[in-house]
């Protein structure tokens, strides 16, 4: 399997899975004592009823009360296809392993590596250990190593080899028998798409695909969910024709990140913003997610791809429905996909594209103290590329919260620095009780959800200037909780593979969700596709001139990050 | 790491000390989520500032050490503020001297954070009743350590008897692992276990724990029983449909076996102090199972 490196090592996906009722159990959840008392937490505490109420009825040693019992998987083999792929030594072997540590992970947890590699179940067991070495987030500890080195495997094949996949069958029966894990296995699909039809047909002939009634298969796949609609839906029916929507976990990465999921406790386990929270009070929302690196090694995925369905199709779009949806009655994934798919088929895009997107590439440049290059002359792009590394959208969002507030989402290629954050900007005060003078430089107030890389919440708000005259001026206040302090704080890799293994989906966007957000994407394609190669702008600015000009036409500005 | 002394100070000097500081580094925004009183004497207080500071990077802290010194000298309180690099919150020292040792409270309360949870901690010797000390009644959580207790059976007991919510115990805390791995045995059904043995060293108070709980929720006698150690060294199950057995003879790998499945081998580590406490502030409302479990213990320690 020498393609299979990792898809996308920089912008990852999106994952999504499956609907409530199929989670192992359901979800009437144990409200018993206290559990609507955790306001920190209140997402995660919501999404954290992965063993379900028919296990903890039957185990005595389970207490819904009982809090500091973490949800562990239950007994299952993980098969990880794209082994040598970046993300599997950088983000997916450190998780696992980073999970064993905490002892999330079941007794007798394995893990199968399958590559074209000549390979024993040691080279693999070593490539796992020099991954977790250098990259873990806790500190290697020898018995933890132990643990999982013993239920280390790989198998050695071609994607097309009908044996080698007749061999992981076989495997995975001994791994049952000699490891106890119940027939439950994982796939994870770390290969670029095109060799999604083989692999998945290759685990419906073994009949892998298809588990006992008492054991669960799952696949998890990253993004890219297709290029456009058309072909998401027909990547969908590749492995819907094989696996159940339910078995199917689509990982956006991005939501797996502690301040994605504080943005739900922040609106809806407070009473202080909720209010406030709509075209009365405010003015516009942008949602960013600027890189300072280029596009890497990565010329032949990203070109033809771009920046917007690089990135604005999941993370963006899943920022703004977390931003933009309504209260959902739970955070089971039912309720939580409905409220945003529901703000997802609200989504409109305004009637002349040239006004209200923008794009860019970058050009040659100095980026933080180094000179680097133009897109056009990076290795494997040809000349005539249109692809754009920057792209802003303006959309809205046709419902009565929001009617008439635009939101701005943009993402680029060496930008001036490396950022994510969603930012929503209120109107300013209707009167101001003070002389023009004293307010000249006052801005308009704004809550910034920081996602990336100093995760936080920032209120921006005018303060009188110390001193005998009063003058007020825009200050900001920050708050950032254990996440940004702490280095051994869950990645958010971890947090959904874990999801995954307990088999629950709240944070995995649904096949319905992707086809909504390519529809809203396609049209701005199709347009684009038309206009020729992308503005330049210089690298280490912040975008082509056209994306600072879409909002002058509105009357407002791009937030300097 | 800034390191600021005062001496024969009041509450109300070392507050403006603080905010002094905080100026002069130019950071007068507070981003801490709770105070952590922190009280022990001066031998703890090295490992106990260490473990305390260390979970402060995951609950950004205000730490308020209160140590007793000789009651016989007057009257003093020297203070001691450090805060800068090595943790994100304020770790403040505070040294008490003649009659003042018993009126710590005085000058704990004025330096708690505003509208904030308070938690007190006694890494080592704990009033019989926490909550009615003065310092306990100023926190919503307090944490004790059984394990530091001469007589372990009776240390708990007592607590038994004076507890309310709130009151917990790192000794409690100690078995999270080992209760999350038995827990996770019993995923899958084994049948009825009509008894059981837990083994540990002589007077250890988490396998006391750990033994009430078993019986508390297993309905079934769960005896202690003496080991060489090191700490908890087994967990034996007699169900139904077989054994249930966890070993762990080094204090860092065990093994557990189920019946029908072959033994597995599953890291249990010792973990150290700055996590259990990190544990304890994670979660700062009443624990309902530990309660469960010392009552029963007090039920069957006494007879």
């Amino acid at each position: 399997m020498s393609k299979d490196s990792s898809p996308a090592p920089a912008g990852e996906g999106k994952k999504d899975s499956a609907d409530a009722s199929d989670r192992q159990g359901g979800n009437k959840g144990h409200k018993s004592p206290g559990k609507g008392t955790d306001t920190t937490t209140a997402a995660t505490a919501a999404s954290s009823v992965g063993i379900t109420d028919a296990v903890i009825e039957a185990n005595p040693l389970r207490d819904p009360r009982d809090k500091r019992l973490p949800r562990v998987a239950g007994p299952c083999v993980l098969v990880l296809f794209g082994v040598t792929g970046d993300l599997a030594r950088k983000k997916l072997l450190p998780a696992i392993y980073d999970l064993a540590n905490r002892g999330l992970l079941p007794p007798g947890f394995s893990l199968v590596g399958f590559a074209r590699r000549d390979w024993k179940d040691q080279d693999f067991a070593q490539l796992t250990h020099d991954a977790v070495k250098e990259h873990a987030r806790t500190p290697f500890r020898e018995e933890v190593w132990k643990q999982l080195s013993e239920g280390i495997f790989f198998c050695r094949g071609e994607f097309t080899d009908d044996g080698a996949f007749d061999a992981l069958a076989m495997m995975l029966k001994e791994i049952d028998q000699t490891r106890g894990t119940g027939g439950n296995y994982g796939f994870y699909l770390s290969v670029p798409p095109k060799f999604f039809p083989v692999v998945v047909q290759q685990l419906k002939r073994t009949d892998l695909a298809d588990g006992p009634d008492d054991a669960w298969r799952r696949v998890v796949i990253e993004k890219p969910f297709g290029h456009d609609l058309k072909s998401a839906q027909e990547l969908n029916a590749i492995t819907s024709a094989v696996f159940p929507e339910s078995s199917v976990f689509r990982i956006d990465h991005y939501l797996g990140k502690e301040t994605v999921q504080n943005i739900l406790a922040l609106r809806f386990a407070n009473n202080l913003f909720e209010p406030i929270w709509n075209r009365g009070y405010v003015d516009h929302v942008q949602i960013t997610m600027a890189e300072d690196i280029g596009i890497g090694g990565r010329a032949g995925y990203y070109d033809g791809i771009g920046a917007a369905r690089d990135v604005i199709q999941n993370h963006l779009i899943q920022l703004l429905a977390l931003v933009g949806m309504e209260d959902p009655t739970s955070f089971g994934a039912d309720s939580l996909r409905r409220e945003k798919e529901k703000v997802l088929k609200a989504l409109r895009l305004p009637a002349d594209l040239s006004l209200a997107t923008a794009r860019g590439r970058y050009g040659p440049g100095w980026q933080g103290g180094e000179p680097v290059i133009g897109y056009t002359e990076e290795e494997g792009i040809p000349p005539d590329s249109i692809t754009e590394t920057y792209a802003a959208v303006k959309v809205e969002i046709a419902n009565r919260r929001w009617a008439g507030v635009p939101f701005y989402l943009r993402t680029g290629k060496r930008l001036g620095r490396r950022v994510t954050e969603v930012a929503v900007v209120f109107q300013r005060a209707p009167h101001l009780p003070f002389s023009k003078d004293d307010t000249e430089i006052l801005g308009q107030n704004a809550l910034v959800i920081r996602v990336q890389p100093d995760e936080g919440i920032t209120v921006r708000f005018g303060s009188k200037v110390p001193g005998t005259a009063m003058e007020v001026r825009d200050v900001s206040m920050d708050f950032a909780y254990g996440e940004s302090f702490m280095e051994s704080s869950p990645e958010a890799y971890e947090r959904l593979l874990l999801d995954v293994l307990i088999g629950d989906p709240p944070l995995f966007p649904h096949q319905r969700e992707v086809e909504l957000s390519w529809k809203i994407l396609d049209p701005i394609e199709e347009f684009w596709s038309s206009q020729g190669p992308p503005e330049e702008y210089p690298a280490g600015t912040w975008g082509p001139a056209s994306a600072d000009e879409m909002m002058a036409r509105d009357g407002r500005v791009w937030r300097r990050l | 790491m800034t390191s600021f002394m005062l001496s024969g100070t009041t509450a109300s000097k070392i507050s403006s000390q603080l905010t002094h500081l905080r100026h002069q580094m130019g950071t007068p925004a507070v981003g801490m989520v709770l105070t952590l009183v922190v009280v022990c004497g001066e031998s703890e207080q090295y490992d106990a500032v260490r473990a305390a500071t260390e979970a402060a990077r995951e609950h950004p802290s205000r730490i308020l050490v209160v140590i007793s010194r000789d009651a016989n000298e007057p009257n003093r309180l020297d203070a001691e503020i450090r805060f800068g690099e090595s943790t994100p919150g304020e770790v403040i020292l505070l040294r008490l001297y003649g009659e003042l040792t018993r009126h710590a409270d005085s000058v704990v309360s004025p330096l708690l954070l505003t509208d904030t949870p308070v938690v007190a901690w006694w890494p080592g010797e704990c009033p019989d009743v926490p909550s009615k000390d003065p310092i306990g009644m100023l926190a919503q959580r307090r944490i004790i350590d059984a394990r530091s207790a001469n007589d372990t059976v009776k240390a708990i007991v007592g607590r038994a008897r004076g507890y309310v919510p709130g009151d917990t115990d790192l000794a409690w805390t100690r078995l999270t692992t080992w209760r999350s791995l038995l827990a996770a045995a019993f995923d899958q059904p084994v049948g009825k276990v009509k008894r059981g043995s837990v083994e540990a060293v002589p007077g250890h108070a988490s396998a006391l724990l750990l033994a009430a709980w078993l019986s508390d929720r297993l309905g079934a006698s769960v005896k202690v029983s003496d080991s060489e150690g090191p700490g908890l060294t087994a967990v034996k199950l007699s169900a139904a449909d077989g054994d249930i057995v966890i070993t762990r003879a080094d204090g860092h790998l065990a093994t557990l076996s189920r019946p029908g499945q072959p033994d597995r081998r599953v890291a249990l580590t010792r973990r150290p102090t700055s996590e259990l406490l990190a544990e304890e502030l994670r979660r700062l409302d009443p624990d309902e199972v530990y309660e469960a479990a010392i009552q029963r213990l007090a039920k069957t320690g006494r007879s």
